[in-house]
């Protein structure tokens, strides 16, 4: 006779798994991937495989030397925290600190919490800003993107952030800076100074598309994330033009696309419910621009994200779901 | 097109057996018959080992508010009164016959004319209910005549009967839908007198277009029913859901229907009200799906109480050489057989044969707290937050998080990516929760 397999119900399962859920988003990745090996040629390769291989690897030892435990290498979620990490930095890094990033990522803000799913700081932004703090020479010299360049010295040059952020500081006015920075075009396409990942808007909201349309993402933290951003800026620019620097200018620029369609929609550091996910996206909106415009830096992205990861418990607590039942009609 | 708002998923419907008329099923030799079949106090057994019966005769009676009478399935004498598994994996109290021919007791009309005048009253009809044993055969097997029975003070808006069958694979309500409609109309008919309500809605998912022409039709010669075709959700069978759906009305947390107005049957329970009003006859039998993706024959069979599992399954091709679980009920939340000898009982709504490769769950992963199960839960429960503390034994908390409110459809860990037992988890919290519960009400 067969031996009959005894559990409890449900005895069907949907279709999702987390190896789907993580090789969607590796297919939302490439676009963008794409357009930074175009712009920034051979180093940027090199920077990515870098970075991937030695998120892997790190994911690998930690489990089966130190853990030693059960690898799970094969669910990707590594590749992915090794392509944002990538994204997350100038394609001229020296390769030793991005192997540092790495361990970061992996090391420290992924696995010393247990793993995937345990860990409260998005991996990929905690490996970006160590690099930050620790090399904040090296991680600010932005190559001025070439095309499909093999050279491996690029020319360095300023971000359009960091243009207008150093501008407004001397005193100029947002119109006397205008020609020292990108077009609206080159900025969506991505011809424009910056992190890997970051500078094609155009090719990471099609990766955006692709993740919402395979359901792997919601709607609701890149739009709460880039409309509260465009708001509030737009607040400003409405209010003194020559001191803040357009909303739209803010959308493509720097890491906010990335961030938004990206690193702030990463289950595991992101809220649950719905109405918890549009307060993240929000909140990592508002601090965005207050960076950016009151801050010492530049860019908030990364910061803004962190920052409201360290939130996501309490959100999680006061946005629960609606009960059924829970408004009685009369 | 109408349908519940919160939560939900949708499991392939694979209703292989929508096609296939019902077939009546052959008697067996041999038949086991839990002496409680229904969901209350059990039953107190009126017959005795050697005991001839009849088919219909009574052998289990209700002596508490919420019981049902149960008659024996089939005539010949009875030979032994002992325990035996039946879906729960339990061992049960049945009575076990020995057939011999099909003698049914003389009060039972087997006329196959369709009596279409209610002649008795609401009391009447309630008495007549009981009387023959009828319960929810939607599964739950709760004594139909216990809910018909409106405390005082309280009163009912609508009737709703669920012709939803949001589970996949089954298809005993829809062939019931397309061959009996016109009693299952009669059925309704008695139950809304007995309810005193003018208005009846019969909810069926738009999956099922053959059964909502067929009814809706029908139905024209019907004063206060009408048919509301539904969008394909599951679980939207599930009483709160279907009320929520057709009315538009939430069945407050720890609430009964009742308490927003409303009565929900079965399809196959107003049929089966038919027969016992009009044609005096018991419940013995019911339609069961014998069904799977590697059953050569799969049917809608009409099969007495008491009928092993087995001889279904024979009836349908006999058993695939892959078998690797047996379901009673449905996928999403149907029981495994420990057993083929499991007999039909009025709450077999199918008889499910998954092959090995579908009946081995995937290696459970971290939770990768992406929220699809809160998006999923029906109820608008945090089922990730109720395993981990089902988990961690906080039942305290587990209560404050209405862990009583989980009707245990099991959408959240149908989602799961993660492949988490979520249910298994909730299941264990709610039992104990449940149990804490009462006994501080006792005190
Ligand atoms: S089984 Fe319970 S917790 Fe899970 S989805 Fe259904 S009602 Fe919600
Ligand atoms: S669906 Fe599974 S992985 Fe996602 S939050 Fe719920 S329990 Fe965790």
């Amino acid at each position: 006779m067969n031996i009959l397999t005894i559990s409890g119900s449900p005895h069907v399962h949907g279709d999702q798994s987390v190896k789907k859920i993580m090789q969607g988003v590796i297919i939302a990745l490439i676009p963008a991937m794409l357009m930074a090996f175009y712009f920034f040629g051979l180093p940027a390769i090199i920077i990515t495989l870098t970075s991937v291989v030695s998120c892997v690897l790190f994911e690998f030892l930690i489990q089966k030397y130190i853990i030693k435990g059960e690898i799970t290498i094969n669910n990707g979620s590594a590749v992915i925290t090794g392509i944002l990490l990538a994204f997350n930095v100038p394609s001229n890094l020296p390769i030793w600190e991005m192997i540092i990033g790495a361990f970061v990522a992996i090391g420290i803000a992924k696995m010393s919490f247990g793993g995937l799913g345990k860990n409260p700081f998005n991996p990929a932004l905690v490996g970006r800003v160590f690099l930050l703090i620790s090399f904040p020479v090296d991680m600010t010299s932005w190559p001025v993107p070439g095309r499909f360049s093999t050279s491996l010295d690029a020319v360095t040059g300023a971000t359009p952030l960091g243009i207008i952020k150093e501008g407004l500081a001397k005193g100029n006015h947002v119109s006397d800076l205008m020609s020292n920075i990108p077009s609206y075009f080159d900025m969506l396409i991505g011809n424009c100074g910056g992190s890997l990942g970051e500078i094609s808007a155009i090719a990471i909201i099609i990766g955006g598309i692709y993740m919402l349309c395979k359901k792997i993402i919601t709607w609701h933290i890149p739009v709460a994330f880039i409309g509260s951003v465009f708001v509030f800026s737009g607040i400003l620019w409405l209010i003194n033009p020559e001191l803040y620097i357009d909303p739209v200018y803010q959308l493509l620029s720097g890491g906010l696309m990335l961030g938004a369609v990206f690193m702030a929609t990463d289950m595991v550091t992101s809220p649950m419910t719905y109405k918890g996910m549009l307060i993240f996206g929000l909140g990592c909106g508002v601090i965005t621009v207050l960076i950016r415009v009151f801050g010492a830096y530049p860019e908030g992205v990364s910061f803004s994200i962190l920052i409201m990861n360290a939130f996501v418990p309490m959100i999680n607590k006061a946005f629960k779901p609606k009960l059924f039942g829970e408004t009685v009609k009369k | 097109m109408r349908t519940f708002k919160k939560g939900g998923v949708h499991p392939n419907e694979n209703k292989i057996s929508q096609t296939k008329s019902i077939e009546i099923l052959p008697i067996p030799q041999k038949v086991y018959i839990p002496i409680t079949q229904h969901l209350g106090a059990p039953s107190t057994l009126v017959v005795k080992k050697g005991d001839s019966i009849k088919t219909g005769q009574l052998i289990a009676k209700s002596e508490s508010f919420i019981c049902a009478n149960n008659h024996s399935s089939v005539s010949g004498k009875i030979s032994k009164i002992d325990n035996f598994i039946d879906a729960s994996g339990y061992k049960k109290p049945c009575i076990v016959v020995d057939v011999e021919g099909d003698e049914w007791i003389d009060s039972i009309d087997k006329s196959l004319e369709i009596k279409k005048d209610i002649t008795l009253s609401s009391g009447e009809i309630i008495q007549k209910i009981k009387e023959m044993g009828i319960v929810g055969l939607g599964g739950a097997c709760f004594p139909t005549h216990v809910k018909l029975m409106l405390p005082e003070g309280k009163k009912a808006d609508y009737l709703i009967i669920n012709g939803v069958e949001c589970e996949p694979y089954l298809t005993s309500d829809h062939r019931m839908m397309l061959e009996k409609g016109e009693e299952i109309l009669i059925g309704t008919s008695i139950l809304m007198k007995a309810l005193n309500v003018d208005n009846a809605i019969i909810g069926i998912e738009n999956n099922k277009k053959d059964a909502i022409n067929h009814l809706t039709e029908l139905s024209k010669n019907y004063k206060g029913i009408k048919i509301e075709s539904l969008k394909v959700k599951y679980p939207q069978g599930g009483e709160k859901q279907l009320i929520k759906a057709l009315t538009n009305r939430e069945v407050p947390s720890g609430k009964l229907p009742l308490d927003v107005g409303c009565v929900v049957d079965n399809v196959g329970t107003a049929f089966a009200v038919y027969e016992a009003v009009q044609k005096n006859k018991p419940l013995f039998e019911r339609v069961v799906t014998v069904t799977g993706k590697s059953v050569k024959e799969p049917k809608n069979l009409m099969v007495r109480m008491g009928t092993p599992v087995n001889y279904l399954i024979e009836k349908a091709g006999g058993l695939p050489e892959d078998t690797g679980k047996i379901i009673s009920g449905g996928p999403m939340m149907g029981k495994a057989l420990t057993s083929l000898d499991v007999p039909v009982v009025k709450g077999t709504s199918g008889i499910l044969l998954m092959k090995k490769s579908e009946s081995k769950r995937n290696k459970e992963q971290n939770c990768i707290r992406c929220g699809k199960c809160v998006v999923a839960c029906p109820m608008g429960l945090e089922p990730y937050l109720l395993a981990a503390l089902s988990e961690h034994k906080n039942y305290e908390e587990l209560e404050k998080h209405h862990i009583m409110d989980c009707i245990e459809c099991g959408s959240c860990q149908f989602t799961c990516p993660s492949f988490r037992p979520l249910l298994d988890n909730l299941r264990l919290g709610k039992n104990k929760v449940g149990q804490i519960i009462r006994k501080r009400r006792k005190k």
